[in-house]
């Protein structure tokens, strides 16, 4: 059973519709979380036309994120990052099996709008894109279709979770090639829910509202994260994978499964570094299997990468709040 | 009794979890554990196919070689339970909704076409109180994440639940399949009357 916690009263996103025989209930917090938690153990690949997304797919995505330019290319142009023309987002709609996701900016609820009239899956309120809003994100339970947020540490993907993301992902460093940041937020993030973990197993209430405190959540989220000894919903690395081995490592840290950024397109060898990538996060305790992902790319072929700590623009920095 | 899930992609863990409180709930003594490989697939009673992406778990099934040992197992009268993506693998004919016939890689055992995708995309996901008869006469709360149903069964193949006309739930033989996902609804009922089956078997 799917943890239900903090779900809103009547939030606007659930529409009740009378079939012929049936009535359903679209939207609910079980369907949304529920549809995040069949993406795991699997890959999300950013894909910008119609060709990638089906290189993905043929590759084993479990999903396809459509965005206007790769993070590398967000990185390198500068300017404004905004959601991806509608025309390839439908492209993608209509020529793939495996779910189609897409980025707005933080905060941008009008791009959240258009993506969810075009049908896609899940919507990615992304810190690649330029944030629309400084202050506040998008109310999350407004909408019927489910959403994905980075975060950096525990506070900041319980509060996405608050407002209502149905799936979380560590922010990493977006474009790098760089695993280094993604590691940095999911020990962070486990470190914290060891502590949370240990506190609620000893029924220490006072120390936990003080978490909550801290953490900027309520005290509900708190207990149910100790409760569960992890993330109340389904929890992705991203930002900085590249390699198989890359996410083999993000799995053994105890990530749900794996999306991959620049690191594929921007590679020289997209189909089979897909491939090799998907094997090494399904069979990531499988040293053997793992290894002969790694065979199938050259590192030679790997994208450059950029190193975050001498950065001076970092995407992570992006909607902490 | 040892019941395997199928380990590579998708809700395995909640399928464990379900599966376990099934066995608790009936009292029965068992075992669940993950399985990808032909060994360790040779070393369970019964197996469940989880949901997620269908296109994916054929692949990797494909790709370790364990889609022929699973094929074969089942053809010999192994039970398997399969949900929501885990059910269009058992199924011998898929197409999907939008873009239509497409190659995957599927175990061909249960006769019937598949329509995948088949009440829309995410957005368009739902719960529904369903009909279960062989369930009892409670509602069963079914789970529907762009699920497929069923179009077409040949002879041999019983429909257990419907949803607006549209067959979601079968059994042919050892086969279950099922459009919906009850491994998240928190209803064990399904997952007991698997065990069950498997107990008989």
């Amino acid at each position: 059973m799917i943890s239900l916690v903090s779900s809103v009263e009547h939030p606007k996103g659930v529409l009740k519709e009378s079939l012929k025989e049936i009535e359903v209930i679209r939207g609910t917090t079980l369907v949304k979380r529920g549809f995040a938690h069949m993406q795991k153990h699997g890959v999300i690949m950013d894909v910008t036309s119609v060709e990638q997304a089906q290189i993905a797919e043929e590759a084993g995505a479990v999903a396809v994120m459509v965005l206007d330019k790769l993070p590398y290319d967000v990185r390198k142009a500068g300017g404004i990052a905004r959601t991806a023309s509608l025309k390839v987002v439908e492209d993608v709609l209509n020529h793939v099996t495996i779910p189609v996701m897409a980025k707005c900016r933080i905060g941008h609820s009008g791009e959240a709008n258009i993506l969810e009239e075009a049908g896609v899956d899940m919507i990615d309120e992304s810190e690649v894109l330029t944030p629309a809003d400084e202050e506040r994100h998008i109310w999350k339970w407004d909408y019927t279709t489910p959403f994905v947020n980075g975060g950096r540490d525990l506070g900041e993907a319980l509060r996405r979770i608050e407002e209502g993301a149905a799936m979380v992902r560590t922010k990493g460093e977006p474009g790098t090639g760089n695993v280094a940041e993604a590691v940095k937020h999911i020990r962070l993030v486990n470190n914290q829910i060891g502590r949370i973990k240990f506190l609620y197993e000893n029924g220490d209430n006072q120390e936990l509202i003080r978490e909550a405190r801290e953490l900027k959540v309520s005290y509900e989220i708190v207990a149910e994260t100790g409760r569960l000894g992890r993330l109340p919903v389904v929890n992705f690395a991203a930002g900085g994978i590249a390699t198989p081995a890359d996410a083999s490592l993000m799995m053994k840290l105890g990530c749900d499964g794996v999306f991959v950024g620049s690191g594929i397109f921007k590679a020289e060898d997209p189909m089979e570094r897909a491939k090799a990538i998907v094997l090494a996060t399904t069979f990531y305790d499988d040293a053997k299997i793992v290894s002969e992902a790694q065979k199938m790319v050259d590192e030679r072929k790997s994208m450059m990468g950029l190193d975050a700590k001498t950065m001076e623009f970092r995407m992570q920095d992006r909607g902490t709040i | 009794m040892i019941i395997g899930v199928l380990g590579f992609q998708g809700d395995i863990e909640e399928h464990i979890a379900a599966t376990k409180e099934a066995l608790k709930k009936l009292k029965i003594d068992g075992a669940v554990s993950v399985v990808k490989t032909a060994d360790e697939l040779g070393e369970v009673d019964a197996l469940i196919v989880p949901g997620g992406e269908s296109t994916v778990i054929g692949g990797l099934s494909l790709f370790n070689k364990s889609l022929s040992v699973i094929k074969e197992r089942i053809k010999n009268g192994m039970p398997v339970l399969g949900t929501c993506a885990g059910m269009i693998l058992l199924a011998n004919r898929t197409y999907d909704r939008v873009v239509g016939e497409k190659k995957q890689p599927l175990l061909g055992v249960l006769n019937v076409l598949v329509e995948r995708n088949s009440f829309g995309r995410q957005r368009e996901s739902f719960e529904a109180d369903l009909n279960v008869p062989l369930l009892g006469k409670q509602k069963f709360k079914g789970v529907f994440i762009r699920a497929p149903s069923v179009k077409e069964a040949s002879q041999g193949v019983e429909t257990l639940a419907k949803l607006d006309g549209e067959v979601v739930a079968v059994r042919q033989g050892n086969i279950v399949g099922t459009c919906f996902h009850p491994e998240l609804s928190g209803d064990t009922r399904l997952h007991e009357y698997f065990v069950q089956m498997i107990k008989k078997h």
